[in-house]
């Protein structure tokens, strides 16, 4: 986790860059992650590249209902010279979840954000293919929301056996 | 059938033995020599039996592993518990060349088909193997990327454990071998009318007082 | 009863393409010659779980190779959502099924940083133990798998057979052989039981020497040799591009490695060695396995040599369990011990990301809490997912067979990409 004199560098080369971009930084033990409008997300993690975090270790969404927006992506970077790790995050909301890729300036992103999508529908522009990774291709609707159910089969036993219908009928 | 083992013979006795057999295939024999002969040395039995005894000790198991369950089922191909003892190290990957799927590890609901169709692809007589908590049910995950065996094919042998060991495994393929070999003690409910006499626990009432702190999906033991 | 007539319902394009026997949609052309596109189904006799490949042939030269996943996904995230911070350790630790060790450590590591829980010495000493231990079966696996496909199947009864000793080590600490659930919020379920150290010295005193009896059976194996060496090479940048950690980086040449360079567990307690390749090819990600497992019992000596006396979990009631005696004379701990158990530990509100040198890469998890006592989000950074990415960068312009052998090199486990 970089200390506080480091993040301040980097928050203030990241709004150098692009006076907007940085909405908030949350702390948590152990780690920070700097808030980014989606817009910004590419040139933020540029930013942050020359600033020497030059590993994406990790591009994962994460659904924060009832809180709105409700998806965000979480970018979690590392940079080797400094044994350091930094986040971005950014948020979208159901209704619009378009994104802008990062799959063209770091293709270590590309399966992650084929699963970002096909398990909280975030819509990444610029992936070159984006499809489902893990659910079958025609599967409809993304698993790992907060208000999709989490399904599941009754278990067969003696009592319920005949309850249920099997395979064959 | 009782098998009497007789100590060796020595080399004159095996000459008299030999000697016999051949005295048995010429018609030789009378009938008190013939009905010894008979007793001490022939088997009968029917086809089906001796098909049946033959057919299961000879499974050629598919190399069908999908998860966790699969590196057990490795162990019991591998040295220590040795599977080929009993006759089924040929393991097989064509699933024309096989007769036992065991089927190890979780389905998740895309390759429930594949299985399916790897199944129709086997030749019968075939026999199912769903080993371990998540084939057999759905295992430690009951959610909607699972799907339990029995829900598209048919399972002969459950094998519980999370992952079973391999010595489970093993008594689950050995169960399958009597139930091949027609094992007399399958069916008892039916021969001593014990139908009926299953466990049976009532559902839950609606008016229940007690909540469960964990909702989770379907794990009550529900109808729906 | 309900009965669907399969006729009657309408099939996607995805399933009709699934049931066809073409797999491209059209006839690619490479100058003059067709390519051909090649279903590796899930199915298939390489061990290696079930990946799917597409490959589009010239001939025997791949042009291109597309990995498809998920024939494994089991929703183990949102499962991990459902049951509490306690509960869901046994759900993640089937991720990567022949590493379970690494999945568990990383969430209770995820879950201790937002705690903010000490772990007591001896348990952070136990835990590298089991760790080394669990790379030390996860290389044995692949080597054995791996000299499967290559058809050198000796290895592999041999490799099985050590990976017996090491789960007869399991079963003595924690009572199963696979997925534990040894490792907890704190640090570990139990203390070690009597004579399991000296077992594992047993085993410590066998296994370099086994390590170089696996290397000779396959160093001198020309037919080997020809498979692995100079054969799919990526260079050191490449594979950092496309994300790429652990022995397939250190192969290249890069001798990054989580354990020295972010020391967790007490790992910045031990001495040992990084193995590094050269070249970054096939024979080198073999050859840095096999050295990484000697390095393994370097570690594992020296922390049994120095295993430290206390506490083997964190004194903390409110995150583990108390001992069981105490339950029948401290009304605290039995109201500690229900809460517990019942509704599980709370965890304060904030997200971590805790990254551990699995036995693949680097295998992170990020936990997110809401401040219930239910994990909101486990999201676990599987190495092979992104390993996978570098095999069409690997495989193409080689053969088959090449590829089939990078593949193996690669170590995929699909548990852990499919999750």
């Amino acid at each position: 986790m970089p200390d506080a004199a480091t993040l301040e560098r980097l928050v203030g080369a990241l709004k150098a860059s692009d006076a907007e971009s940085v909405i908030d930084t949350v702390e948590s033990p152990g780690r920070v992650a700097i808030e980014v409008k989606p817009e910004s997300i590419v040139g933020s993690l540029e930013v942050l590249r020359a600033a020497g975090y030059e590993f994406l270790a990790s591009v994962h969404g994460v659904d924060y209902y009832p809180n709105e927006p409700r998806l965000g992506v979480d970018y979690e970077l590392l940079s080797r010279e400094a044994c350091d790790r930094v986040a971005l995050t950014l948020r979208v909301s159901t209704e619009d979840p378009h994104l802008p890729s990062v799959t063209p300036a770091w293709p270590c992103a590309n399966n992650q954000e084929r699963e970002a999508y096909d398990m909280f529908g975030l819509i990444f522009d610029g992936h070159p293919d984006l499809r489902r990774i893990l659910m079958p291709e025609d599967y409809e609707g993304h698993p790992q929301r907060r208000d999709f159910p989490i399904g599941g089969e009754p278990v067969l036993f003696t009592h319920n056996e005949h309850n249920v219908p099997r395979w064959f009928e | 059938m009782e098998v009497i083992r007789q100590k060796a013979s020595d080399a004159e006795e095996f000459r008299a033995q030999g000697l016999r057999a051949r005295d048995m295939l010429r018609g030789e024999l009378d009938d008190k020599d013939l009905d010894e002969f008979v007793q001490e040395r022939v088997l009968t039995t029917t086809l089906e039996k001796a098909s049946d005894w033959a057919r299961g000790n000879s499974f050629f198991p598919l190399t069908f592993g999908l998860a966790c369950c699969a590196i057990e089922m490795m162990t019991v191909a591998a040295s220590r518990l040795d599977i080929a003892r009993f006759g089924y190290e040929a393991f097989r990957a064509s699933p024309r060349q096989a007769d036992l799927l065991v089927l190890s590890g979780r389905i998740s609901i895309k390759m429930a088909p594949v299985i399916r169709r790897i199944y129709d692809q086997m030749l019968e007589p075939k026999y199912v193997i769903a080993m371990g908590a998540c084939s057999s049910s759905m295992g430690v995950f009951n959610n909607y990327a699972i799907v339990p065996a029995d829900k598209f094919m048919p399972v002969d042998v459950h094998v519980p454990g999370c992952p079973p060991r391999p010595e489970a495994l093993m008594h689950g393929i050995l169960e399958l071998r009597s139930m091949v070999h027609g094992d007399p003690t399958l069916g008892w409910r039916e021969r001593y009318a014990a139908e009926g006499t299953e466990e049976i626990y009532p559902l839950a009432p609606a008016d229940a007082t007690g909540v469960n702190v964990f909702g989770a999906g379907g794990t009550e033991g529900t109808n729906a | 009863m309900s009965t669907v007539d399969p006729a009657a319902r309408e099939l996607s394009d995805y399933r009709k393409m699934e049931q066809s026997v073409t797999i491209s949609e059209t006839t690619e052309f490479e100058g003059d010659r067709e390519l051909l596109t090649l279903n590796l189904g899930p199915h298939h006799p390489a061990t290696h779980g079930v990946l799917r490949l597409l490959v589009t042939l010239d001939g025997e030269v791949i042009r291109r190779l597309q990995p498809i996943f998920g024939y494994l996904h089991t929703g183990i995230e949102k499962t991990a959502e459902q049951k509490s911070y306690w509960k869901a350790i046994p759900v993640v630790e089937r991720m990567d099924y022949v590493s379970y060790y690494f999945n568990a450590m990383a969430y209770c590591g995820a879950v201790e940083a937002l705690l903010e829980v000490e772990i007591p010495k001896r348990a952070q000493y136990l835990r590298v133990i089991h760790l080394e231990l669990n790379r030390i079966m996860s290389h044995l696996v692949f080597l054995g798998t791996s000299a499967l496909d290559l058809g050198a199947i000796s290895v592999w009864w041999y490799c099985f057979r050590e990976r017996e000793t090491l789960l007869d080590l399991f079963e003595m600490s924690s009572g199963q052989r696979m997925h534990t659930r040894y490792f907890q919020i704190g640090g570990v379920i139990e203390d070690i039981p009597e004579g399991w150290i000296e077992q594992v010295r047993k085993f410590c005193a066998i296994m370099p020497e086994r390590a170089d009896i696996y290397g000779d059976l396959l160093n001198k194996n020309e037919i080997f040799l020809q498979r692995q060496r100079d054969v799919c090479p990526l260079p050191a940048e490449k594979l950092r591009e496309l994300g790429v950690t652990g022995p397939l980086l250190r192969a290249a040449g890069d001798p990054w490695d989580l354990r020295k360079a972010m020391p967790y567990s007490s790992y910045e307690d031990f001495d040992f060695k990084i193995p590094v390749g050269t070249k970054g090819d096939n024979y080198d990600r073999f050859q840095v396995r096999l050295a990484e497992v000697k390095e393994s019992i370097k570690i594992i000596v020296q922390a049994l040599d120095n295993l430290p006396d206390g506490p083997t979990i964190t004194e903390d009631r409110k995150i583990a369990l108390p001992p069981r005696h105490e339950l029948a004379t401290s009304m605290e701990a039995l109201i500690h011990h229900f809460k517990l158990v019942t509704e599980g530990m709370r965890v304060p509100a904030g997200e971590a990301y805790y990254a551990i040198e699995g036995a693949r890469g680097e295998l992170g998890c990020f936990v997110r809490s809401d401040g219930s006592s239910k994990p909101a989000r486990v999201h676990m950074r599987d190495p092979s997912l992104v390993n996978m990415q570098a095999a069409p960068a690997a495989t193409e312009g080689w053969l088959i067979a090449d590829m089939l052998a990078t593949v193996a090199m690669f170590d995929p486990i699909i548990g852990g990409v499919d999750r």
